[in-house]
């Protein structure tokens, strides 16, 4: 069991060190070596640039996030309860979750303009049906006999969302917010790469017209970093506290 | 005083072609322990959401007390249906959300009754299931509901564990009597709990015969009254071979 604690640890420098294998072999500007990476991040850090559209990037990523999961929950919830408003929207809720993304970010651009707003709702156009269909599905698996229980013993409404419905939905929930962070991100990227002026994406293509391999790399791993912080500074402990009574 | 008054002319499901519930008349004095007899599948448990207010879709009225809308109903449902995220005490103290009084008092005092005082602070899934029942029964009585409904509450037990909970519920009821209305298809329980025994036909289900339990209380736990009283029906009310 010990042994298995550091394997992640054995993992990472094994790809490390393959890396640098491969760098030293291939010699090219285009494959730069790890140290070259970790140096350009420095550089990047110190001036200020990286920090400055990684928070960018982030910023946006919170809003939207925050907007399509409260989008997202009220409506899922709402379509598992009620097969009525189910049977009306459903055809919709499959056309809106095979709209390519790029097509919507065209869409909201050339409609409302190259702005912050069109940017932000264009990302939540992508992610909120993938949030309904997730919360949904969680709504109809509902335990039919707790909610009974709620309602003979005169549960408000308030109290039976708090007390019976959402902690049923938090595994729901869990995936819901874990795949919606990983979906959210790569296409606020691409959002930034066509119509903002600054931001991950929009950097990511200048270092891609430029042939800057090393600083595309060196702004990944900074954006990687911080998601693995998010999933275990933020969503590991929240799932911890969610499942004591387990 | 809670009388209750159920008339139900019918009920029929939405997927079925014949009504489950017909006709069905029934009247239950203030604090009187009556015990629904029937076969599985027969309706019992349709009668019971019905009466609970889950299920509105029937003609009919139900008069529990003076009230024909909103009254305390305490329910044990066949499973706990005990949220498994809150503690005993917290499933107990949740039914009073609403109200914004706990009667913690009464509620310490139920669990003392329940022998469950040591495992207020444990999650369901830290108990037996007949400690789930205890709690569920004592979620029931400690909102002094008007009526009080069980359906088949012991069914999943093992006979010594059901035989063990079914005593401390008659203990409990005769501390704090309420009008209840008790669903099995097990006569032998029955007889051992009810004042009024309540035989169902089915396809649809209506009254065939009310009994009166003319053994006293004190004499319940016994096995062989509970059996003379069982011959003495069989011998008495052929129509009821079908259920005996």
């Amino acid at each position: 069991m010990t042994r298995s604690k550091y394997l992640p640890i054995v993992s990472i420098f094994t790809f490390l060190i393959f890396w640098f294998g491969l760098a030293a072999f291939l010699h090219s500007s285009l494959f730069p070596s790890p140290e070259v990476v970790a140096r350009v991040l420095w550089q990047q850090c110190q001036s200020g640039e990286l920090p400055y559209h990684l928070g960018v990037t982030l910023l946006r990523l919170v809003v939207s996030f925050t907007i399509s999961m409260l989008l997202g929950c009220g409506i899922g919830i709402a379509l598992g309860f009620n097969e009525k408003l189910n049977a009306f929207f459903d055809n919709w809720l499959i056309i809106f979750l095979n709209i390519p993304a790029l097509v919507t970010i065209i869409l909201c651009y050339v409609w409302f303009g190259l702005s912050e707003s069109a940017a932000i709702l264009a990302v939540i156009l992508n992610k909120v049906p993938n949030v309904i269909v997730t919360l949904r599905e969680g709504t109809r698996a509902l335990d039919k006999d707790l909610l009974n229980m709620a309602k003979c013993y005169q549960f408000g409404r308030l109290e039976t969302l708090c007390h019976v419905v959402l902690p049923q939905l938090h595994p729901f929930l869990m995936s819901a917010t874990r795949s919606g962070l990983a979906l959210i991100w790569k296409i606020i990227l691409m959002v930034e790469l066509l119509g903002r002026s600054n931001g991950m994406g929009y950097q990511l293509h200048l270092f891609f017209q430029w042939f800057d391999i090393a600083s595309i790399l060196a702004y990944t791993v900074a954006f990687v970093s911080v998601i693995q912080a998010l999933e275990f500074l933020v969503l590991k402990p929240l799932d911890k506290q969610a499942l004591k009574w387990r | 005083m809670t009388d209750v008054h159920i008339h139900i002319h019918e009920k029929t499901h939405s997927n079925a072609d014949s009504p489950t519930i017909e006709n069905f008349v029934l009247n239950v004095n203030s604090g009187e322990f009556v015990c629904l007899v029937g076969q599985s599948g027969c309706g019992k448990t349709t009668l019971l959401n019905t009466i609970a207010g889950l299920d509105s879709n029937y003609s009919g009225i139900c008069r529990i007390g003076n009230k024909t809308q909103n009254p305390k109903i305490g329910f044990v449902f066949q499973q706990p249906c005990l949220l498994p995220w809150r503690t005993v005490r917290e499933n107990i103290e949740l039914v009073f959300a609403t109200s914004n009084l706990i009667p913690t008092a009464r509620i310490d005092e139920l669990l003392d009754l329940m022998q469950l005082t040591a495992y207020a602070n444990a999650y369901p899934k830290q108990l037996s299931e007949g400690m789930k029942r205890r709690v569920s029964i004592i979620r029931a009585f400690a909102i002094k509901p008007d009526l009080l409904l069980m359906d088949e509450p012991f069914v999943s037990l093992d006979e010594p564990m059901a035989r063990g909970v079914r005593f401390l519920l008659q203990h409990l009821w005769q501390q704090r009597p309420h009008t209840v209305l008790f669903v099995t298809h097990d006569l032998r329980e029955a007889i051992g709990l009810a004042d009024k025994l309540v035989f169902l036909t089915r396809h649809p289900m209506r009254v065939l015969k009310e009994v009166k339990v003319l053994i006293a209380r004190e004499n319940r736990h016994d096995v062989h009254a509970i059996e003379n009283f069982r011959e003495h029906l069989i011998q008495n009310y052929p129509e009821l071979h079908l259920l005996l």
